[in-house]
């Protein structure tokens, strides 16, 4: 009887769930903000500073694989780092920004960490975003590997005296049960508390957004629209890391819309 | 489980409280499985460093030296052996059966899911254009897909057994030593089986087998040399010293604000806690686990009749056939959860449907077993054999 009872009940609860899923599809989207407690609260971008406070400009440069792009007609101009260039534009005016992207599918952190010389050398920038560990995640690098190749990464960066902020994975539920990232997460949690370094967490900022029902990242689309929203709203949080990281917000920048 | 009788006296009772935490560590290997789940909170991974893999290992090393070794100092080598490859036999076209169901979800996914948020992750399912190379991979154990690890851990844990527990009926003591041996040799050496399309088992069996091999040395009378060991307050207390420790340390992975509280050389020394080698933390987190459970929960506590625990129990006395639902629960109830976007309620749900289909389905094979026991056919054969075959 108990054992009918509770079959009835999930049934129940599946049924409701099922139905529940449109409207909140339906709902206007809530706004992204990114709770405090997801962005590293003692970060410190001393270069970023300094680069603004001296020179009133910043130049960043972001490496990264096909996480960090987006397809499709104008995919360079939706993809968050532009949308990264043009949040930090609106929030610091009078200071030059310039965001290069250095994305391309299918690198891997090894080979990543092999062009970085050359990418600080062209851009000289002030701040580095390494968004890394899908590819090695879908290559099945050896984690101990893929921590060595971002040792190699951060210590070139340092060598150049940049700033770093390392960005793990997507969260992606409908290929979780796949693609294993949780081995690769913990590298890069670990390697930036090792060398102090800010670890913007995009896996459980995704998550967060997903449990919150701010995004359906379950949903199956063609459709680019939640994708550009999806990074916007990643590059507006990126900008208020560098903002808080940099110390450039003099106390006003409290969320990070 | 520690504290079994030697094993020529014990040989008509079984232990349950091995059934009962195999039981316990199969609902939580289920749960873990399922990613999106919040009910995963509640499972000892996140309380401590070693988690339910640890348990069903360990377990499952010890009932197969029950069974097997019972088997071999009465029937000899031999017969002991073959039994053995058979269940090594039977659990590999589990594995396959699984990979078959596998396959299917993820050729679904592939048909249907399209996000250009995901083009790169999708990029997994690449592998479906060479179902040659593929399928071929899996059927030599070197493609795995996530959360199918154990079964072909287990495969080998059991290929290797026949001349281990040859060595552990004649010299206990020597088994455990060479199986240490073989854990130290495998961390400085790197020693690890291939994997497909790169890199190595997840969990690899040189390392693994050590716990595999201490459960089988405690079950051939390894528990009664310990038991002074086991009765010492000193251990109780270090046991439990470090199991807080250790929920200490997990707690700074959930609270980012906690963990400035580690000091550097600390978290130097200590990380990564390694699951793929079987970091001696997470073997020393299960010790300690096993050291406190069998000190309040003795071999004959009333508590093991109680109906409360029987799902439990009957779970863990069919390990494989649970297993093997239990990763096929976890494959549907992501799926279902996927396909209505799920929030925490019906994560609870799934989770709470899964365990409860995991009971009735240990309960159906229960009373099959005992129809088919009585039947006339079925006195040929031994009670002992159905057993080996069964439920090591």
């Amino acid at each position: 009887m108990t054992f009918v009872i509770a079959v009835l009940t999930t049934i129940a609860l599946l049924n409701g769930a099922a139905t529940a899923a449109p409207d909140e599809a339906a709902a206007p989207a809530a706004p992204c903000d990114v709770p405090e407690w997801l962005l590293p609260a003692d970060a410190d971008l001393t270069r970023v500073g300094s680069e603004i406070k001296d020179r009133h400009r910043l130049d960043i440069s972001v490496v990264g694989s096909g996480s960090s792009a987006l397809s499709g007609p104008d995919g360079a101009r939706f993809a968050y780092p532009a949308q990264l260039e043009q949040s930090l534009r609106e929030r610091l005016p009078g200071i030059e920004i310039k965001v290069t992207a250095h994305v391309e599918s299918r690198q891997t952190t090894a080979d990543m960490a092999s062009q970085l010389q050359k990418i600080l050398t062209g851009d000289q920038p002030a701040l580095v975003i390494w968004q890394a560990g899908t590819v090695d995640a879908l290559r099945g690098v050896e984690p101990e590997d893929f921590r060595t190749s971002l040792d190699q990464g951060i210590d070139a960066i340092a060598a150049d005296h940049a700033d770093v902020i390392m960005m793990n994975m997507q969260h992606s539920p409908r290929t979780e049960s796949m693609l294993g990232v949780s081995a690769y997460a913990d590298v890069m949690r670990w390697v930036a508390e090792q060398h102090g370094l800010v670890l913007f967490d995009r896996l459980a900022i995704m998550r967060y957004w997903s449990d919150e029902g701010v995004f359906d990242l379950y949903a199956a689309t063609k459709d680019y629209a939640m994708a550009r929203r999806v990074h916007e709203c990643i590059g507006r949080a990126l900008a208020s890391l560098i903002i808080h990281a940099g110390h450039l917000d003099a106390g006003k920048e409290q969320t990070t819309r | 489980m520690a504290m079994a009788s030697p094993p020529q006296a014990a040989t008509s009772e079984r232990d349950l409280r091995l059934d009962l935490f195999r039981g316990v560590a199969l609902w939580l290997i289920f749960l873990d499985h399922i990613p999106e789940n919040v009910v995963n909170w509640f499972t000892i991974r996140n309380y401590g460093f070693s988690d339910a893999t640890e348990i069903f290992i360990f377990i499952s090393g010890y009932t197969a030296a029950f069974v097997y070794g019972r088997t071999m100092r009465e029937r000899g080598f031999m017969l002991s052996s073959a039994r053995i490859l058979r269940r090594a036999w039977q659990i590999y076209v589990a594995h396959i059966f699984l990979f078959t169901i596998f396959m299917a979800e993820i050729a679904y996914v592939a048909a249907t899911f399209d996000n250009p948020l995901y083009a790169e992750e999708m990029r997994i399912l690449d592998f479906l254009k060479q179902p040659d190379i593929t399928i071929f991979q899996a059927l030599l154990l070197k493609f795995k897909p996530v959360n199918m690890d154990v079964l072909p851990l287990y495969i080998v844990l059991l290929l290797m057994f026949p001349p281990m527990l040859f060595l552990l009926l004649r010299a206990p003591n020597v088994a455990l030593a060479g199986s240490a041996v073989v854990y130290a040799l495998t961390w400085k050496l790197d020693w690890n089986l291939p994997a497909y399309p790169n890199g190595v088992w997840f969990f690899n069996p040189f390392a693994w087998q050590l716990l595999f091999v201490f459960g089988a040395w405690c079950a051939l009378g390894g528990s009664q040399r310990l038991a002074g060991f086991l009765r010492s307050r000193i251990v109780l207390v270090v046991a439990i010293a470090y199991l807080v420790f250790a929920f200490a340390i997990t707690l700074t992975w959930h609270f980012e604000a906690l963990d400035r509280f580690v000091p550097t050389w600390l978290a130097e020394w200590m990380y990564p806690i390694d699951k793929t080698n079987l970091d001696v933390l997470r073997f020393a987190h299960f010790l300690a686990l096993a050291v406190v459970t069998i000190r309040f929960i003795p071999r004959h506590w009333s508590g093991l009749k109680s109906a409360i625990l029987q799902p439990a129990i009957r779970c863990g006395q069919h390990s494989l056939e649970i297993f093997c639902l239990g990763v096929f629960l976890a494959f549907a109830g992501q799926f279902i959860i996927a396909e209505s976007s799920g929030g925490p309620l019906l994560q609870t749900a799934v989770s709470a449907l899964g365990i409860i289909i995991m009971i009735a389905t240990a309960n159906l094979i229960s009373w099959y077993k005992a129809i088919e026991g009585r039947s006339p056919q079925s006195r040929v054969k031994s009670p002992d054999a159905d057993l080996a075959g069964g439920e090591a």
